[in-house]
């Protein structure tokens, strides 16, 4: 239980969950030694970004760019990889560094292999965000902004990924790959027992089912409730009572 | 960039309404400009006149009519007809809702903070605030920085205006300050740790409105209502900015700038700032004549004057010299012409194009530099010739800017005596060339050349710091520093100004016209003139310009004559053309005895630890 306190304390005083300071603290594997550079095809994949941008407004590379860093730098942004956009950009360093800290999908804090993000939004904990923390929480050991030992998983909060409908939800980034083989997957509709279910999966190696773990999309055929997925029973509408009525003015 | 204050022509103005008072305002005003153009107080944390507009504080608000709710008035441009009210119930609430939001993560620290008495919060805080605050959650705390030897940080404190950030990319072109993070954790600072680069960073600490950014040297040394202003002009450079000297009893504590748009607009220099620590170290406090075991004693003025009197007397001819130093007043100047009877610039904001000749403008005139960034990023274009620069703006190749019928010339001293010198002219005579100095009397020179001081020379040196120039001296005779008397310097730009004594000399030193007045009458030959106004005419004598105070003059000494253009033209040098000031901290005696700009020098070696 301490660990779940200190880890409620540190997040108040970070951007995301998982980079505890807004400002740069030296650390063996994030300093001025530390190098970075863009591979020869992600400076070409650089390139091209730049080029949608006007002459003038180069600088508005500046996100997509360092997406692409924190990709090929294994799912972080060290100080270097943000001086080279900068360079890049040919802005001043601190221009970087406030949009890097500004986003929470930017880590400045290296990564596990999977990025595991918990939707904590309101429509994810309604239909039980809390169980599905506390699921992953157990089963890896990890509270919010801690990497298993073992370096596998990176566990995080995040805010509404727009899959309300399919709640709850996990987002797992995959920053093994590099740039190549970069995933970012939704698991949806999940109970705790699939999201045991797919780190388990992803622990093995294997490729979980993307998507909702229960239904084919998101068309109304039941929700998880209580940790459990409910059915409709057949025919059933769960969200209208009757057919759709049409617009006021025409209802009169 | 903020519209300057020039008078718009009729037909740019347009008419608005504020609480019922016509007002007419150049157009592209914002609401605020119109607000402050009608007399009316709007409480503003953010907005910075010569600031670009952030509308990030919110402090602004007041009510247009058919506007459904208030709006921030900096961000707002003022239209036609517009009718703005400040002082309705919606204002009021919207202003106090605004305090109490801001009020939620400051710190109740008053009692402790440098900026406690004139501190914008504060007073805000008083005039449109709350009496109450329903805030009881817990307060946020932030990580202070470390910005270098000047800059004290309590980022606790901070209101997040953005107005140092602003300031540093776009005056200072130093782009060191960034907001990083978000909502209520973001927070201003460099995120590595770093100092501020640039030498006018210590603007930020006027610029803050609160209590986050204070000066380090002075931290917990003085409360501002205890301290008496003086308005003054500084010496640290030859621009002559305009300064408010604030001191308690006989010392200064504090330089702050002073409004002069024709000069450094409201910026000083870090040193202007920050020297004045050295006005009470190493200080000539009464008259010093080296004694029989060879070192300097101390000494009565009578003996002293003597002393020098029956020195000086031995020089034949041209063999006295005097040499005037980096901080001599016009005043000192002509009383020493006078008494050595025997020896004996265009301003810069309506250039078309500027180009640099073996100067630093950076090192040499800070704010000049910022003014002339200024010009720069508004598209005039600039080049520099010599050693390879940073002056934080781009430079064109010279070729470039030196067109047909260009009229860029203007020549920028590197000392704040230098140009009142020459207009004296305070230049060797023909004769003197060749003969070496029996005697020499140096005012206030500690960076002469060694030729100009044989070593069998007798010296006189009259000054204020003991340092080159007193400890080669046989009589020292204590004078007044800047802040402490009332002597004229012409700037670069050919300004005469006049600094005002903010506080006495210490002990037995004297003012420096008064010395050589002493001085004439003990040798026999006084001088004509017994108060500052009497050397003030003889000075309207020499040179009228002079006693046009502020006036631009173009510069009396700069003509083809004295460059040798068409003569036995001079030796290309071999030396790339550089500028003389390497160490901008540290360029005289004064900013030479301060610990504060020996800090920076140390700190500035290594801006950026563990890089």
């Amino acid at each position: 239980m301490t660990v779940q306190v200190l880890s409620v304390a540190s997040r108040a005083f970070a951007t995301n969950s998982h980079d505890i300071f807004n400002i740069h603290r030296h650390e063996p594997h994030n300093n001025w030694e530390t190098e970075f550079d863009f591979t020869k095809e992600n400076m070409a994949k650089a390139k091209e970004i730049l080029s949608r941008y006007p002459e003038n407004y180069q600088a508005s590379a500046m996100i997509p760019l360092l997406d692409l860093a924190q990709q090929q730098n294994s799912g972080f942004l060290s100080l270097a990889a943000m001086n080279r956009v900068a360079e890049v950009l040919g802005v001043a360093p601190i221009r970087v560094y406030e949009v890097a800290t500004f986003y929470t999908m930017f880590n400045r804090s290296p990564m596990g292999r999977y990025h595991v993000m918990v939707c904590g939004t309101t429509p994810c904990m309604l239909q039980g965000a809390k169980g599905i923390y506390e699921a992953v929480s157990r089963h890896l050991g990890v509270v919010y902004g801690q990497t298993t030992p073992d370096k596998l998983f990176t566990l995080s909060e995040m805010e509404c990924m727009g899959a309300c409908v399919n709640a709850p939800m996990i987002a797992v980034a995959d920053y093994s790959g590099g740039v190549e083989k970069f995933t970012y997957t939704y698991y949806e509709d999940l109970t705790p027992e699939d999201v045991v279910g797919i780190l388990e999966d992803l622990k093995a190696g294997k490729k979980p089912k993307v998507g909702s773990q229960h239904r084919h999309n998101a068309e109304p055929s039941g929700a998880v409730a209580d940790g459990k997925w409910v059915e409709d029973s057949p025919g059933a509408n769960i969200t209208l009572r009757g057919p759709p009525p049409g617009p006021y003015c025409r209802s009169a | 960039m903020a519209a300057q204050a020039a008078p718009a022509p009729a037909d740019d103005l347009i008419e608005v309404t504020v609480d019922g008072k016509p007002v007419k305002v150049p157009k592209g005003s914002n609401v605020l400009q119109a607000c402050d153009a009608a007399g009316v107080d709007v409480p503003r944390f953010c907005y910075h006149q010569r600031l670009s507009i952030a509308g990030n504080c919110r402090m602004c608000l007041v009510e247009v009519e058919k506007s459904p709710k208030p709006v921030a008035s900096c961000a707002m441009p003022a239209g036609p007809g517009m009718n703005i009210k400040t002082s309705t119930p919606l204002v009021k609430k919207a202003r106090e809702g605004v305090m109490e939001f801001l009020l939620i993560n400051h710190p109740l620290d008053c009692p402790i903070c440098d900026q406690g008495g004139e501190c914008d919060l504060q007073d805000q805080a008083m005039a449109f605030g709350s009496d109450r605050s329903r805030f009881t959650e817990v307060k946020r705390a932030v990580v202070d920085k470390n910005l270098g030897p000047l800059v004290k940080t309590v980022m606790t404190r901070c209101i997040h205006c953005t107005r140092c950030v602003r300031f540093a990319k776009e005056v200072a072109g130093v782009e060191d300050l960034g907001m990083t993070g978000r909502g209520r954790d973001s927070e201003i600072g460099t995120y590595v740790e770093r100092m501020l680069t640039s030498e006018l960073s210590a603007n930020v600490i006027d610029l803050c409105p609160v209590g986050a950014l204070t000066a380090k040297p002075s931290a917990f040394t003085f409360r501002n209502w205890e301290l008496a202003s003086t308005e003054s002009v500084d010496v640290s450079d030859a621009l002559g900015s305009a300064i408010r000297v604030d001191a308690r009893g006989p010392e200064v504590f504090r330089v702050t700038p002073r409004l002069n748009d024709a000069i450094n607009q409201e910026w000083i220099s870090d040193k202007a700032r920050f020297q004045v620590d050295a006005l009470r170290l190493q200080r000539l406090s009464q008259p010093l004549v080296r004694g029989a075991g060879g070192g300097l004693e101390p000494a009565t003025w009578p003996r002293a004057l003597a002393a020098a009197a029956e020195g000086l007397a031995r020089a034949r001819g041209h063999e006295l010299r005097g040499v005037a130093g980096r901080l001599a007043d016009v005043e000192s100047v002509v009383a020493l012409k006078d008494l050595l009877n025997r020896l004996g610039l265009a301003g810069v904001d309506g250039a078309d194009s500027v180009l640099l000749v073996g100067t630093d403008p950076r090192a040499e005139a800070p704010v000049l530099n910022a003014r002339l960034r200024a010009l720069a990023l508004a598209g005039v274009p600039f080049a520099s010739i010599g050693a390879p620069l940073d002056l934080t703006f781009p430079l064109l190749a010279a070729g470039d800017v030196v067109r047909e019928g260009w009229n860029g010339f203007a020549v920028l001293a590197d000392a704040a005596g230098t140009v009142g010198a020459l207009d004296l002219g305070f230049v060797p005579g023909a004769g003197a060339r060749g003969v070496a100095p029996r005697a020499v009397y140096l005012l206030g020179a500690d960076d002469y050349e060694e030729g100009d001081v044989p070593a069998d020379a007798f010296v006189v040196y009259q000054g204020h710091h003991g340092e080159r120039g007193a400890a080669r001296a046989d009589v020292v005779l204590p004078g007044a520093a800047y802040t402490e008397k009332f002597g004229t310097y012409v700037n670069a730009e050919g300004r005469a100004q006049s600094t005002k004594a903010a506080v006495g000399p210490p002990g037995a030193a004297r003012d420096d016209w008064k010395v050589l007045r002493a001085l004439s009458e003990v040798m026999g030959a006084p001088l004509p003139y017994d108060t500052l106004a009497g050397v003030r005419a003889r000075l309207a004598e020499v040179a009228p310009h002079l006693a046009r105070r502020g006036a631009l003059e173009p510069p009396l000494w700069l003509g083809a004559d004295a460059l040798g253009v068409g003569g036995a033209a001079g030796k290309p040098a071999a030396d790339p053309l550089a500028t003389r000031v390497t160490n901008f901290y540290q360029t005289d005696a004064i900013s030479r005895a301060s610990k504060t700009m020996a800090r920076c020098v140390r700190a500035r070696q290594n801006p950026v630890p563990g890089l």
